[in-house]
């Protein structure tokens, strides 16, 4: 089973590791896992900045990237919401690659759903830790990306802690964390505190974009304590 | 109402510090959250319902005139008479010019969002007449000389010792802390109004093509006493707001007060069909129904048509975590949250609307609460594009699109580039491994660290692995 890793730029700049704990997970189960190397972004930052044609050349080139591969998997609900939803419903719909896209969001996956529902893994117990889970949108709401991490976790031997609004947004949205940074740090605030009441010593998500956007106000809050990962590299047994 | 979208993004800042909105908006978040939750829950066909209102309201749309022919034909035949309105300024002439005509001295009003639109209380007054408003929100706001900061809740972000403030001053009676008694005291102030008014105006949830009715959904009975009592009774209302049937209106009444403040039903349910009649004991003598477009036609057709399905429940701001954090103001004009973010660049310009519809994370929510399945975050999208387009966005951030655009696109230069810039990253961030201070994006270290890059990038190490040979991971 040929499966190509889409990283994700914000993988592949700022925490490769989460990369390799993808690679790792997948690898354990006995795919072939390739990686494109001219792979950049999915398009999505200019997508939602209104910036639809630039967005239109970068899912081609994502798809030119991994049309020869049986799966897609990107350690993303975001980026897989882009590809699995936003080019088949939206970008392509009606004109004449709409197949192409329609064959590519068909076999592309984001990770815990690929591990979850295709792969069905068994994983080993690796971590005693507490921790608790933020729902990014995409995932949840594009993709229904919701008992998946969260049974990979538990398998795994984490104790799942549930905070008061977890499926809330933490405020990252992209370029909206920039253009409007009071409000998503005010976001990012509320979901800081739901994460203290939950009294769980981790964080986990599945979106760095999301993670980037609390561990940020964590840090700048003082906590310098509450941990915070991917799923995959909990699961992985990589998080340090 | 004078738009200020504009200055969203400075107004938004501010109200993220004002203690009284963020302890109302807290408050508000039960009903308006936790009780649509438990109210739709009742319901196990919810789904099933939000498609056929969603079916019903698309089909409406596409047969716009022929169902407000058949409306205005009904209307007329039980007394009516209705006015067609193709601009607020028009709407406010026509509402003026009947009050003139029957030498209006006070008009009660129900709640009316299209009001607000149009700004026709200023209109009104200006032409020598008293309007009062009687829900008791609006109540409050016409005492505090503001607006709505919300469509269905209009007052929710006062606290209770504003509002006494307010009565104070207003009633010159003792200060009330209870907020019965509170409500108490403004009814007796409103009940002569309710006697003694010449025009009664109300707006309409919808308009019923079958029978000629209007519709008025209130739980303070306010529309009763507005639409029944006075001599001359006037309707003003959005065009789009047209259903063929009252078996419709039974299906779109099930959504809409749960979808609103998780109410089974609204405790009132004010229908409206034509003037007193033979025999009747109540009602007008006159009936208008002022039938307003400004802007909405631009929307029939063409790619954000259904926004045109929105029956105003308030949900889409109620699950917002912009307008949770910020409350309606702060959007600048009538329509607040994700239903505001489409509607006022479509009736009010793309170039006045500002930052509305970047105001938005795209977090779904909206889309996923209303009850007539707006796609509201890919309209937004949509009003993104048109910004982009018309090279309305900061020249700073269409820089950094084309910048990011033309690395993204040569994976040569991008792996060259991130490579330098997860070094550079990670010296700058230093031991502490976390970037408090960026040039450019200060719109996120304001707030928050930038936890930095390792240092090397996926590709960098990857590739490094696979020259070792073996396994990668």
């Amino acid at each position: 089973m040929k499966v190509g890793l889409f990283v994700t730029c914000l993988v592949d700049l700022v925490r490769p590791n989460i990369g390799f704990a993808a690679l790792k997970l997948l690898e354990d189960a006995g795919c072939t896992v390739v990686f494109p190397e001219s792979q950049t972004c999915c398009g999505q930052p200019g997508y939602n900045s209104g910036a639809r044609e630039i967005s239109k050349v970068l899912a081609r080139k994502v798809l030119s990237e991994f049309r020869h591969c049986d799966y897609v998997v990107a350690p993303s609900g975001s980026c897989s919401g882009q590809m699995k939803v936003h080019t088949v419903e939206d970008l392509f719909k009606g004109e004449p690659d709409e197949a192409e896209f329609v064959a590519l969001a068909a076999k592309w996956y984001e990770l815990s759903d690929f591990l979850v529902n295709v792969l069905k893994i068994e994983l080993l117990p690796s971590t005693h830790s507490s921790v608790t889970y933020h729902d990014s949108c995409s995932g949840l709401r594009e993709l229904n990306i919701k008992a998946q991490p969260r049974i990979l976790l538990s398998a795994a031997g984490a104790t799942i802690n549930e905070m008061v609004d977890c499926e809330k947004c933490c405020g990252f949205g992209g370029t909206f964390s920039i253009k409007l940074g009071d409000i998503s740090t005010r976001m990012a605030e509320n979901k800081c505190v739901n994460i203290a009441a939950s009294e769980a010593k981790v964080l986990v998500g599945g979106d760095l974009g999301c993670l980037l956007n609390i561990e940020g106000r964590l840090r700048r809050n003082g906590d310098n304590i509450t941990k915070v990962y991917h799923f995959a590299e909990v699961i992985a047994g990589m998080a340090h | 109402m004078q738009v200020k979208s504009m200055h969203f993004k400075a107004t938004s800042s501010m109200k993220l510090n004002d203690a009284v909105l963020q302890s109302a908006m807290k408050k508000a978040k039960g009903k308006f959250v936790d009780g649509r939750a438990a109210a739709v829950a009742e319901i196990e066909v919810w789904e099933d319902i939000r498609a056929h209102a969603a079916a019903l309201r698309d089909r409406v749309i596409a047969n716009l005139d022929a169902y407000l022919l058949e409306f205005e034909a009904n209307a007329t035949k039980r007394g009516a008479v209705v006015h067609w309105a193709e601009s607020a300024t028009e709407a406010n002439d026509i509402i003026v010019k009947i009050a003139r005509d029957n030498a209006v001295k006070l008009a009660t009003k129900s709640k009316s969002m299209v009001s607000e639109e149009i700004s026709l209380n200023d209109a009104l007054e200006a032409a020598g007449v008293e309007v009062v408003e009687t829900d008791l929100g609006e109540y409050i706001l016409q005492l505090a000389k503001e607006p709505p900061s919300h469509i269905v809740a209009p007052a929710v972000h006062k606290s209770k010792e504003q509002v006494a403030e307010l009565f104070v001053n207003a009633h010159h009676k003792p200060r009330l802390t209870d907020i019965p008694a509170m409500t108490l005291e403004a009814r007796e102030v409103l009940r002569n109004k309710f006697l003694s008014a010449d025009m009664g105006i109300s707006g309409a949830n919808f308009i019923i093509a079958e029978t000629g009715t209007t519709l008025t959904v209130t739980n303070e009975g306010n529309a009763d006493m507005v639409t029944t009592i006075p001599r001359v009774h006037v309707v003003v209302t959005g065009i789009e707001k047209v259903i063929p049937t009252l078996e419709d209106f039974a299906t779109l009444i099930r959504l809409l007060p749960r979808s609103a403040i998780g109410q089974t039903i609204s405790n009132y349910l004010t229908l409206t069909t034509g003037v007193k009649g033979q025999g009747d004991l109540d009602g007008p003598e006159q009936m208008h129904i002022v039938l307003i477009d400004a802007g909405r036609t631009k929307l029939v057709g063409r790619d954000m048509k259904e926004m045109l399905r929105c029956i105003r429940c308030g949900a889409c701001m109620n699950h917002c975590p912009v307008y949770q954090n910020v409350g309606g103001h702060a959007y600048g004009w009538v329509y607040p949250g994700p239903m505001g973010s489409v509607l006022t660049p479509t009736y009010v310009g793309i170039e006045n609307a500002g930052d509305l519809p970047n105001a938005a994370t795209f977090c779904g929510e909206c889309q996923v609460v209303c009850p007539v399945k707006i796609p509201l975050p890919d309209l937004m999208r949509k009003w993104r594009e048109r910004q982009f387009e018309q090279k309305l966005r900061p020249w700073g951030e269409r820089f950094a699109i084309g910048l990011w655009s033309a690395f993204a696109t040569r994976p040569t230069l991008y792996a060259f580039s991130t490579k330098v810039a997860a070094r550079v990253s990670a010296w700058w961030a230093g031991d502490k491994r976390r970037i408090t201070w960026l040039p450019g994006l200060d719109g996120w270290t304001d707030g928050r660290d930038m936890p930095a890059p390792t240092g090397k990038t996926f590709r960098e190490l990857y590739a490094a692995r696979r020259s070792g040979g073996g396994r990668l991971s």
